[in-house]
């Protein structure tokens, strides 16, 4: 049961903060960050029970029973639980201890520390899930501290829209997960992990007519239906294509919180989902394929945008929406291990460059327009050099987890078939692309002359020890988990095909050497194109002007759907409301009233108060009725 | 009342509600989840004859019920603290009669006391709505007061129908085990729609709501949306269910098709409106589409989700109310415009209106998730294209209540309004803070309040299969194909439920 307190610390601690940090104001770290180191001794602890081969799983209470439904919550530890405990404790301690600094004297410091807590709770309640209702909670409750957080800044109208779309968005996806999940009860009659693939296994061949209801025939393999569902919640929280547009906007948030849960915890959440569900996954090829060719596209991209932006976050927020991709499309090819390697190692040294970026921002008094920068290596030594090891591992660099990850990865998608060799070279173009932008935001920022601002630029100096500090462990992590064999720990779990193939044969050497040569290429042709030949950039943009504007404009996605979804409901439900409520029903309604008042005033005539009147209506009615009488 | 001075009025009807609340609260504990009988029984005789009784008691589904009513109305009472300036007396005394009239509508055994309950709530809302209400508010009232009133002649035509064909007694339960032609089930049943779908309001009958709601008082409002739209959707479950089993399934289609119209339609409406009480009277006509919803689909997970979403909605609906009423207050305008950044000034109610939107949008962990979540699951089995249309409505949720929230909470405020913008007193605290603490215990720990419904639902749902057979009196009006039961079998049934 101390496997409890895991997730119930930092509860603890939002609970204290959120009804009381009105007085605990700026100590508010002394509640949050010992509840979260805590966590994280304790994730150690069951990585090493894990590793020792020490399997759990464990109901909480009885959530809700209703007839044949029977819902608990409950925790589950298995490999897979362990690498995401332990991820998420240490980049969230890391975070917490770096907001310390990043937050000094913001009004909202205790606010914002209750939902880090929060949303800490919430990751580790999602991760430690025995079954796919407490998954679907947690996930929307990681949504909704996404949502808090990115909106901190509340006077801000950008990052309230960001917080707004990040959670409509998402909700979108979510609502593909909701019917999901009641695919899956009504198929299988229960939401337990190990209930589901043990009855997914035995409908393996049933299909589902899901034109049925409208008298036409479509089957679908119900397990692929199920998958496709369950993914489109993955599409959301994972920002993968057409999904994305939320991520880069969540930017707007304070990058404590970029670095925690847009790049290395939450985001991640969809790629952990589908390697979760792998024993449903394995059963669909039709739904794996689409995972795998939505992580391509994602991919792609991403790193395609990540070029041309100018706000140092946005550059690293498309990045991250890319290496997403990269997971998915491994998950999508069955090689879990391998999108569960690169998910750990990319949460070190993404986290790293966003708390950077942080630290460039900070630097720089909240400035995040990257040519606005320049020349900073000698200022801020210390971030700049965990920077560069960052970027070493995010573009491949030999030697960084990165490299090996990536490597892996590609490796493992390579032997999945034709697909896997079609996307591998697809991902050996995008990591191209990614060793440029990542040395484009080195150079442009680092290097160079000195675009800051004069009356900043005397000023800028690194920032206390509880920033650099998260920083140089998390350099040291984004080296270091390169060599913990994480595929190894994991592959038991996955059993597939795809993790044995992996280190043999000419082909793996040769993905290597090509990854290889792609990272350093990108490097070298960031250096030649930002520091040898400055001028370059410009004159590339001229000359290619359609496909710059294209990637600088994020492929107008948010446009189309802004003028095809957006505009149009607004608009449609005032024009709904004004004709249907307004005109025809109230018309009714009013028109009613009107024609039993008109009727009333009608009859009220014969009411005249003359006796004439009355005499010759009697008259009337008795020639009426004696003509009845004698003729009928 | 009428002898009080008008300063102890709103003591005297706090203690009264408080005390009210104290006695029926035990009732939880109290209560025995293990049976479907009626518990806490009262049996008085009133009229002789013809027999009515003065009957009343509770079962799993009325409980739940009552004490949202019970709980709900201490609130009202302090919320109307200083709204309330003119005729104090009089308005408490409405209140307190509302009360009375709500309660008496749940617990009632007996047709023609429920119908008293039913009528007697009307008058003194049309009087909440007319004398203390808005600019516009005999409008309002005049239109709530005829359309409910038009519905319930109908309920009392079939009630006297129900009393003929059914042995001569106005005994709800005993109504409830009859059998009685499928052709009269089908005229009762658009009966009872008239009466109980304009209470809800299903659509197209749900125009009259956002004008009761825009020129209403606060209390008025809370009443009107915690309260008094579950009327329709018991009245549904209580008497339209069990009593006319036949044409319920009959009927479900189009009931469903009204619900997921309900769910989608008012959502959308609510994106387009600009005044604050407009906007919740149109997501409760969404909330109440998913209660009709999960009643007509007819299984335990669906009719359990409809009760509750009705518990739900009176708690999260009735917050927000209390919410728009306490930012009216302040700013004297209930336009979305003239409410703009009250999170820098008024943290604490910018954090509780944002936790009763979160509900009201159906987040895991509050309570509207539970019963949301359990209305979708019965849906499914119904219907999976049905299910997922209504699940859209949550999409719509999101997006109105957070451009809502968007709006009033975050941005800058006006300094016009600046000055106004005080934070919560103790009184707001208190009226606020008990709805919160029930939205998330429901929402983390549902089973309690579930578990008390199961015998109940699956009772109501036992005596819907239990073939009806008409009386041998009219066997030119019942006989139905599908009956094909043993009908020893029959009477043996029968027999036992007497």
């Amino acid at each position: 049961m101390t496997y409890a307190l895991i997730p119930l610390l930092p509860f603890a601690a939002f609970l204290i903060l959120g009804i009381f940090g009105h007085w605990i104001k700026d100590k508010a770290h002394l509640v949050a960050v010992p509840a979260v180191v805590v966590s994280w001794l304790l994730a150690l602890m069951v990585f090493f029970d894990v590793a020792g081969g020490h399997q759990t799983s464990f109901p909480l209470y009885s959530w809700l029973t209703s007839g044949l439904l029977d819902i608990h919550i409950g925790f589950s530890i298995d490999r897979l639980t362990a690498v995401m405990l332990l991820l998420v404790t240490t980049v969230s301690s890391l975070v917490h201890i770096y907001t310390i600094g990043y937050m000094h004297r913001d009004p909202g410091y205790a606010r914002f520390f209750s939902y880090i807590a929060l949303f800490t709770f919430s990751m580790l309640m999602l991760v430690m899930a025995d079954n796919l209702l407490q998954l679907f909670v947690f996930w929307e409750a990681v949504g909704l501290c996404s949502y808090l957080l990115i909106g901190h800044w509340y006077d801000r109208p950008a990052a309230c829209s960001a917080a707004m779309k990040a959670f409509i968005v998402n909700r979108v996806g979510d609502f593909g997960f909701m019917l999901g999940l009641l695919l899956v009860w009504y198929s299988f009659g229960s939401l337990d992990y190990s209930e589901i693939f043990v009855r997914a296994h035995e409908s393996a061949g049933e299909v589902i007519n899901v034109l049925g209801p409208f008298g036409g025939t479509w089957d679908i393999s119900l397990l692929t239906l199920i998958c496709v569902l369950l993914f489109t919640g993955a599409v959301g929280k994972s920002a993968q294509v057409p999904l994305h547009v939320w991520l880069p906007d969540a930017m707007e948030g304070p990058t404590p919180i970029s670095a925690l849960i847009h790049a290395a915890t939450m985001v991640t959440a969809g790629v952990f989902m589908v390697a979760r569900l792998a024993p449903l996954y394995n059963l669909s090829p039709t739904a794996m394929t689409l995972v795998a060719i939505t992580g391509g596209i994602t991919m792609i991209v991403g790193a395609s945008i990540a070029l041309t932006q100018t706000d140092i976050k946005r550059v690293v927020a498309y990045s991250t929406i890319s290496q997403l991709g990269y997971m998915v499309m491994a998950c999508g090819l069955g090689a879990y291990a391998a999108g569960m390697y690169h998910l750990l190692t990319h949460g070190a040294f993404k986290a790293l460059l966003f708390l950077g970026c942080g630290s460039v921002i900070i630097a720089l008094h909240h400035e995040q327009d990257m040519r606005q920068m320049g020349g900073l290596k000698h200022k801020l030594p210390i971030t700049y050099w965990t920077f560069v090891v960052g970027s070493l591992a995010l573009a491949g660099f030999p030697l960084t987890s990165g490299f090996f990850s990536k490597d892996h990865l590609l490796v493992s998608a390579w032997s999945a078939g034709p697909l896997g060799q079609c996307l591998t070279l697809l991902g050996l173009v995008t990591a191209l692309m990614t060793a440029f932008y990542s040395f484009r935001l080195v150079f442009v920022t680092f290097w160079g002359p000195s675009h800051v601002d004069p009356h900043h630029a005397d000023h800028v100096h690194e920032p206390s020890n509880t920033m650099t500090l998260p920083l140089i462990v998390l350099a040291m992590l984004s080296i270091l988990t390169g060599y913990l064999g994480i595929p190894e720990f994991l592959d038991p779990l996955f059993e597939t095909g795809a993790a044995e193939a992996t280190h043999e044969g000419g082909a793996a050497i040769g993905i290597m050497v090509a990854a290889t040569c792609m990272g350093l290429l990108g490097i070298a042709g960031a250096y030649y194109v930002y520091v040898v030949n400055p001028a370059l950039p410009d004159r590339l943009a001229g000359q290619w002007q359609s496909l710059y504007r294209a990637s600088l404009h994020k492929w107008y996605v948010d446009e189309a759907y802004d003028r095809t979804i957006v505009r149009p409901t607004f608009v449609g439900a005032t024009e709904l409301w004004k004709r249907v409520d307004v005109n025809v029903i109230d018309g009714a309604v009013n028109g009613v009233a009107r024609a039993i008042a008109w009727g009333g005033w009608l009859l009220r005539l014969t009411q005249s108060g003359q006796a004439q009147h009355y005499a010759l209506g009697m008259a009337l009615g008795a020639v009426v009725l004696l003509t009845m009488y004698l003729f009928l | 009342m009428s002898f009080v001075p008008e300063t102890s009025a709103r003591w005297i009807a706090l203690a009264a509600t408080l005390a009210n609340l104290c006695v029926a609260l035990p009732l939880w504990w109290l209560f025995d989840p293990q049976t479907s009988q009626m518990q806490f029984t009262e049996h008085v005789a009133w009229i002789t004859a013809p027999p009515i009784y003065y009957s009343l008691g509770l079962d799993g589904i009325s409980l739940p019920l009552v004490l949202m009513t019970v709980g709900i109305m201490p609130l009202c009472v302090l919320a109307s603290w200083n709204a309330i300036t003119t005729r104090v007396r009089g308005f408490m005394a409405m209140v307190l009669v509302m009360e009375t009239a709500m309660v008496g509508v749940f617990a009632a055994l007996d047709f023609v006391l429920f119908y008293v309950f039913w009528e007697a709530m009307l008058i003194p809302m049309y009087l909440l709505i007319g004398v203390w209400g808005g600019t516009n508010r005999l409008y309002a009232a005049i239109k709530f007061f005829l359309y409910t009133l038009a519905g319930s002649m109908l309920l009392l035509v079939a009630i006297f129908v129900l009393y003929y064909y059914g042995g001569h007694t106005f005994d709800i339960l005993a109504l409830s085990q009859g059998t009685y032609p499928a052709q009269l089930q089908m005229w009762l049943f658009l009966a009872f729609f008239a009466a109980f779908a304009v209470k809800v309001p299903m659509f197209p009958f749900h125009t009259w709501l956002p004008d009761a709601h825009v020129e209403a008082p606060t209390a008025g409002s809370v009443i009107l949306a915690s309260v008094l739209l579950k009327m329709g959707t018991y009245g549904f479950l209580r008497f339209s269910l069990p009593m006319l089993p036949d044409a319920s399934r009959l009927f479900t289609p189009i009931m469903v098709v009204l619900s997921i119209i309900a769910i989608i339609y008012g959502a959308y409406m609510a994106l387009a409106q600009v005044d604050l009480k407009k906007l919740i009277a149109y997501s409760s006509v969404s909330h109440m589409g998913f209660v009709t919803l999960g009643l007509f689909v007819l299984n335990q997970q669906g009719i359990e989700g409809a009760v509750l979403q009705m518990v739900n909605h009176g708690i999260t609906t009735g917050g927000l109310f209390l919410c728009v009423g306490i930012i009216y207050e302040r700013t004297h305008s209930r336009l979305i415009a003239d409410n703009v950044g009250l999170a820098a000034p008024m943290p604490q109610y910018a954090t509780l209106l944002v936790i009763f939107a979160l509900s009201s949008l159906g987040l895991p962990g509050t309570n509207s998730f539970v019963g949301e979540f359990l209305v979708l699951v019965g849906t499914f089995s119904w219907s999976k294209i049905a299910a997922a249309v209504a699940s859209l409505g949550i999409i719509l949720a999101a997006t109105y209540l957070l451009w809502m929230v968007q709006r009033v909470v975050f941005g800058v405020p006006s300094p016009h309004h600046l000055p106004n913008l005080r934070d919560l007193n103790q009184r707001e605290l208190v009226t606020l803070v008990p709805l919160v603490l029930l939205i998330f215990w429901i929402g983390f720990y549902p089973n309690p309040l579930v578990s008390r419904m199961h015998q109940s639902v699956t009772n109501t749902l036992a005596s819907m299969s239990r073939e009806k057979v008409a009386p041998t009196a009219h066997p030119s009006a019942g006989g139905t194909a599908p009956l094909l039961v043993d009908s020893d079998e029959q009477l043996e049934i029968q027999g036992e439920s007497r």
